[in-house]
């Protein structure tokens, strides 16, 4: 979830299991303590419960009656729970030209933007994996990216990719001989490297770059801690035996990282599957980039037809509970590992 | 064996690219920020006769940009003091409610067996897997249904509804490590449960509640669609992010003030992260190393 940032998923994809029971009490104490700490525990997470109840559960349910409904900006105040519902805005939406669109947009810039995430990290995590004097510095400025506000994230890099007077077009004139500054924020030209056709704008592509470099730390964060449980002497024995780097690594460090290799990918899909504000902030949605959640907020805000938004929203959420069921059934199992 | 000793083609070619690698790592994550603080610093016309340059000419340092920047309208500036003003309210009001809600959760989670406590935990979990732009719609209805919508305090309490469950699994993480037989002890000295919290779990666990302040403020501040929901509509309510992200998509206000307006919004996060990062960062992986 976007509001609970990028440092807030990660402290909940780590939550460890549920706490073991304590240690039995004497049997005496313990019916009256009991119901102490029943009684006690109800008080102490009530507000919790309370707050999100009712600012997180309950709009969620709400969301389903508004999607049903033809509900509008205008009309917002003559509008309640019981009203006429239909299936009317999803047939709207899902046969509206460009939703399908904004579907495959959706899957490309989540698919590529996890994998340069994760790519990204695991060099990096490599990289700084062995001891150097001033390490623990350079670990830090790694995460910069990620926790900086994500607005001025991405002001500073529109306006490093300025066509006009940003730093990367007047190097890529001045020193790769480009012979016309890229818009890579606002060109809907498909890119072809090699002359290969990929069907991905310029802007998708420097959207999913931006993924990537914002991104990439929490994987690193993730791998770093993963490798450092890695016993040495598996890879001393490999050495002695001699396993050269490469054959350490693919033999040895991978398959180890695997399984949080698996759990990073599940996690960095679903949040850039619902990310909003990169790509709203880069680009508004234009030049190719129009991803679900982009589009959500446009109906909702530039169009006012709150009903239509709603049913985008749920199909989204669908969609992607639907994907995450499919790779947790193929590669649950080492996700327990993990 | 051949003359070519792959093992050690390999060490000299690896031994070339991990430095070359780091720097390059580097160079990505710490320029944007660079380019941030040198564009603050160089008037306009200089960045567009000359937008490649590394560092400040000689003399071209201005610091005018931060005061058109900080200034009100009236005088001719941004209003940003008012927006920081406004970021602050926001993020310490956060911080602070969650933690009055979110120290007693985790206690209770972690500690105290109640009906439904390991049912809490999960539906908790599942909230955070639902788009924000999901949850947003209902919100927005909500709020602008009771006119709340454009008042900090609307986007406070969604905030904490946000950030409550987040923090309730970073606090309980901790109070886990704390051993129990310390409560015990003191339950046998006569305390209640809620006296031993008090005066037993909590002292022990303020470095954890420290770095989770950090960690909510860090969000609060950074949060932009909700601002931007709840706020566009009242300027004098902008946060610092939602101001600047409204003010770059007008032609009138020059970038190098913006970028003042970047620095200004980056500051305070990167201090706090540089000041908690050992925190931060055992926060984020604990766990990851189980096995």
């Amino acid at each position: 979830m976007t509001t609970g940032g990028p440092a807030g998923q990660a402290a909940t994809a780590l939550e460890a299991p549920p706490p073991a029971p304590q240690g039995r009490r004497p049997r005496r104490a313990r019916g009256s303590r009991a119901s102490d700490d029943r009684r006690a525990g109800y008080l102490l997470i009530s507000p919790t419960v309370v707050i999100v109840f009712a600012m997180v559960v309950l709009p969620i349910l709400w969301t389903f009656s508004l999607a049903f409904q033809q509900v509008r900006l205008l009309n917002l105040r003559t509008t309640g729970i019981i009203g006429d519902y239909s299936l009317e805005n999803f047939t709207n939406v899902l046969t509206s030209p460009g939703f399908v669109d904004a579907l495959t947009t959706t899957l490309v810039y989540s698919v590529a933007g996890t994998a340069c995430a994760i790519g990204l990290g695991l060099v990096a995590a490599l990289a700084l994996r062995a001891p150097f004097r001033g390490r623990g510095l350079v670990r830090a400025c790694m995460l910069l990216p990620y926790v900086a506000p994500v607005v001025a994230a991405t002001f500073v890099w529109s306006t490093m990719l300025n066509p006009q007077f940003g730093i990367v077009n007047h190097y890529g004139a001045s020193l790769l001989g480009w012979d016309d500054p890229i818009a890579f924020l606002s060109s809907s030209d498909p890119i072809s490297p090699f002359g290969i056709d990929l069907h991905v704008s310029m802007s998708l592509f420097t959207v999913v770059l931006f993924e990537g470099w914002r991104s990439f730390p929490f994987a690193f964060l993730f791998i770093t801690a993963r490798m450092q449980a890695i016993p040495e002497s598996l890879e001393e024995a490999a050495t002695v035996d001699g396993a050269t780097p490469t054959q350490r690594f693919f033999h040895i460090v991978l398959p180890q990282l695997l399984p949080t290799i698996a759990v990073l990918t599940v996690l960095r899909f679903i949040w850039t599957f619902n990310n909003f504000d990169d790509i709203y902030l880069l680009t508004g949605g234009a030049s190719g980039t129009q991803v679900v959640a982009v589009r959500v907020f446009d109906y909702l805000i530039n169009r006012g037809d709150i009903g239509a938004a709603a049913a985008q929203a749920l199909v989204l959420a669908a969609i992607l509970a639907v994907l995450v069921g499919i790779y947790l059934k193929f590669f649950g199992r080492s996700e327990d590992v993990a | 064996m051949s003359s070519f000793n792959r093992d050690a083609v390999e060490r000299r070619i690896f031994g070339a690219l991990r430095p070359l690698t780091i720097v390059v790592l580097l160079l990505i994550c710490l320029f944007p920020f660079y380019y941030m603080l040198l564009l603050s610093f160089r008037p306009l016309d200089a960045v567009i006769q000359d937008p490649g340059a590394l560092w400040p000419k000689g003399g071209e340092i201005d610091l005018g940009t931060y005061r058109d920047v900080l200034a009100s309208p009236e005088d001719g500036g941004q209003g940003f003091l008012v927006f920081i003003r406004n970021s602050f309210i926001v993020a310490i009001g956060t911080v602070v409610l969650t933690l009055l809600v979110a120290i007693p959760g985790a206690y209770a989670v972690s500690r105290l067996e109640f009906f439904g406590r390991r049912q809490i935990s999960a539906v908790f979990l599942g909230v955070y897997f639902f788009p924000a732009i999901l949850l947003a719609i209902p919100l927005f209805v909500f709020f602008t249904r009771i006119g709340q919508r454009g008042t900090l305090l609307g986007l406070l309490v969604v905030y904490v509804a946000q950030v409550a469950a987040v923090s309730i699994y970073m606090l309980r993480n901790y109070f886990d490590t704390i051993p129990a037989a310390i409560e015990e002890a003191a339950a046998i000295d006569g305390c209640t449960r809620l006296q031993a919290m008090r005066h037993v779990s909590l002292p022990l666990a303020m470095p954890a509640i420290m770095s989770n302040a950090l960690f909510i403020f860090m969000i609060a501040w950074n949060e932009f669609l909700f601002a931007l929901l709840f706020l566009v509509e009242k300027r004098e309510n902008w946060t610092v992010s939602l101001g600047l992200s409204q003010l770059a998509g007008s032609i009138e206000v020059p970038t190098t003030v913006l970028m003042a307006g970047s620095v200004i919004l980056t500051v305070p996060i990167i201090a706090l992260f540089f000041l908690s990062e050992r925190w931060l960062a055992g926060g984020l992986t604990a766990g990851a190393e189980k096995g």
